[in-house]
């Protein structure tokens, strides 16, 4: 697991207060994990924060997977 | 219209002086002081370096771990509080109609630590403010997630008046069960205000006590050298039931909630009206709606806050209230022990008068040193130590910043 990885997976286990083997590559942030709207904000705000990246508006609607926030802030962050 | 009787069949707490209303009545009873040091924050920066904290309140006893992260420290109080309470009253929630159950609730501020850290978060690091900001901090949030937690759908607001706040949630409580348009409530309130803010907006006012050197007696109501409040924190929650119908199911009943007054001083923000004509006022209504005489009363759990202007128009409003039998009744301010919980005053106080109804013991004022010539002394304030005496109807005054007046009046069944 790379590192940006593990540090997504830190943040939505404290977030969403669920277990790590919940949080797969494919795992939904509402379908799977039990965030709602507000969470899954938050958790745009965290990595942000995290990473010191912005994610516009447009770009974090995208976002819904556990493997989608990996991808987009490693492509962003590289 | 017949108006129904109504009856509290469950309480609980989390205050300075203890997580349950038996740990509470114990130290009421004995005159402990819940003052100490302020543990929540570094105080370097603040004139009052002290305050009655709730302590060892374990958060995880209540709620999910997920729940704590999102809510503010008074939403936690409350819903702690309000386990407690529905435990204690016994009522099955398999069984009773969620339809026929509200919630209103009180609280003063709100999430006071919350909008001075996202705020601060905003300046300092953050360009957005948290989703959770405006949800965790709303001072309505918490009855609405009562309601959420329990299914209860029946009327749910929150009432805002300061450190009258819980007591118009529960005389609004009361009215609803009344009025046939709730069979079960669930009020009270709360509050936590011990926080960097807090203190020092209230610092700021000049309304706290700066005893540093000697927390535990600071909170020193209707003595001749009180200089100010001391802030407390925390919650207390009532099951509030129909009277026939707790009958019926055999429940365990308190006390019976007979009226309550509402009023206002019209007089300035945060000053006392000095002839305390909105507490006269407000008394002379609750025990009117009660269906009661003045002389009917034995005991009256005051707001004394041990400021120095409220602590002399109260008991000039109980005098002119209850002209002779003024001096026949027990008066105390439990905030001499528990500190000022702002919006939950009258929550834990309502406790505190139903308690001292049950036990048939005036719960004291502590911490009186000296006579003030501007009180007078033939009032029996309870001094220092706890008082036998019977107790069949209690009122409970809360007066808050703003002027808004609220008085609960509490009869033994």
């Amino acid at each position: 697991m790379s590192d940006v990885a593990a540090k997504v997976k830190a943040i939505i286990v404290d977030k969403l207060g669920v277990d790590e083997s919940e949080v797969t590559t494919e795992a939904s942030f509402t379908n799977d994990l039990g965030a709602d709207s507000l969470d899954t904000v938050e958790l745009i705000m965290e990595f942000e924060k995290e990473f010191d990246l912005a994610i516009p508006d447009d770009e974090a609607e995208k976002i819904s997977t556990v493997g989608e926030a990996v991808a987009h802030i490693e492509a962003a962050v590289k | 219209m017949e108006l129904r009787r109504v009856v509290i069949t469950g309480a609980g707490t989390i205050n300075p002086l203890g997580n349950s209303v038996e740990e509470y009545w114990k130290n009421l009873k004995n005159g402990v002081s819940g003052a100490g040091p302020i543990t929540h924050f570094d105080t370097t920066l603040h004139t009052t370096k002290f305050a009655c904290e709730v302590k060892d309140f374990d958060a995880i006893q209540y709620m999910e771990r997920k729940e704590i992260r999102k809510y503010d420290l008074y939403t936690q109080y409350a819903f702690a509080s309000t386990d407690q309470a529905i435990k204690d009253s016994g009522i099955d929630l398999e069984k009773i109609d969620g339809d026929r159950v509200g919630v209103i609730w009180g609280a003063g501020i709100g999430g006071l630590q919350t909008f001075y850290e996202e705020a601060r978060a905003y300046k300092d690091e953050r360009p957005r403010f948290s989703p959770f900001f405006i949800p965790k901090m709303i001072a309505n949030i918490a009855g609405g997630l009562v309601s959420i937690k329990y299914g209860f759908r029946g009327p749910n607001y929150t009432t805002v008046s300061a450190c009258a706040s819980a007591s118009h949630a529960m005389i609004d409580a009361m009215n609803m069960i009344r009025m046939g348009k709730a069979d079960i409530m669930i009020t009270g309130g709360s509050e936590a205000g011990v926080n960097e803010a807090g203190v020092a907006g209230f610092n700021s006012m000049r309304a706290l006590s700066t005893r540093n050197d000697d927390p535990s007696t600071a909170s020193r109501p209707f003595d001749k050298d009180r200089d100010g409040f001391v802030m407390g924190e925390g919650s207390a929650a009532f099951v509030f039931e129909e009277y026939e119908s707790a009958v019926k199911r055999g429940a365990k009943i308190y006390a019976e909630v007979v009226g309550g007054g509402m009023s206002a001083d019209a007089f300035h923000m945060t000053a006392p009206d000095p002839d305390g004509k909105g507490a006269k006022l407000v008394m002379k209504w609750a025990i009117e709606d009660a269906g009661l005489k003045p002389e009917d009363i034995d005991y009256i759990n005051v707001h004394g806050t041990s400021t120095p202007l409220g602590d002399i128009a109260e008991p000039k409003a109980i005098l002119s209230t209850f002209g002779n039998h003024a001096y026949k009744l027990s008066i105390s301010s439990t905030k001499s022990m528990t500190g000022h919980l702002l919006g939950a005053a009258g929550a834990i106080e309502g406790l505190a008068s139903v308690l001292a109804m049950q036990n048939n013991t005036v719960p004291p004022t502590i911490n009186h040193f000296t006579d003030d010539p501007e009180i007078d002394d033939k009032l029996d304030f309870t001094f220092n130590v706890a008082k036998e005496r019977e107790i069949n109807v209690a009122l409970s005054n809360t007066f808050g910043f703003g002027g808004h007046n609220a008085t609960v009046v509490f009869k033994k069944l």
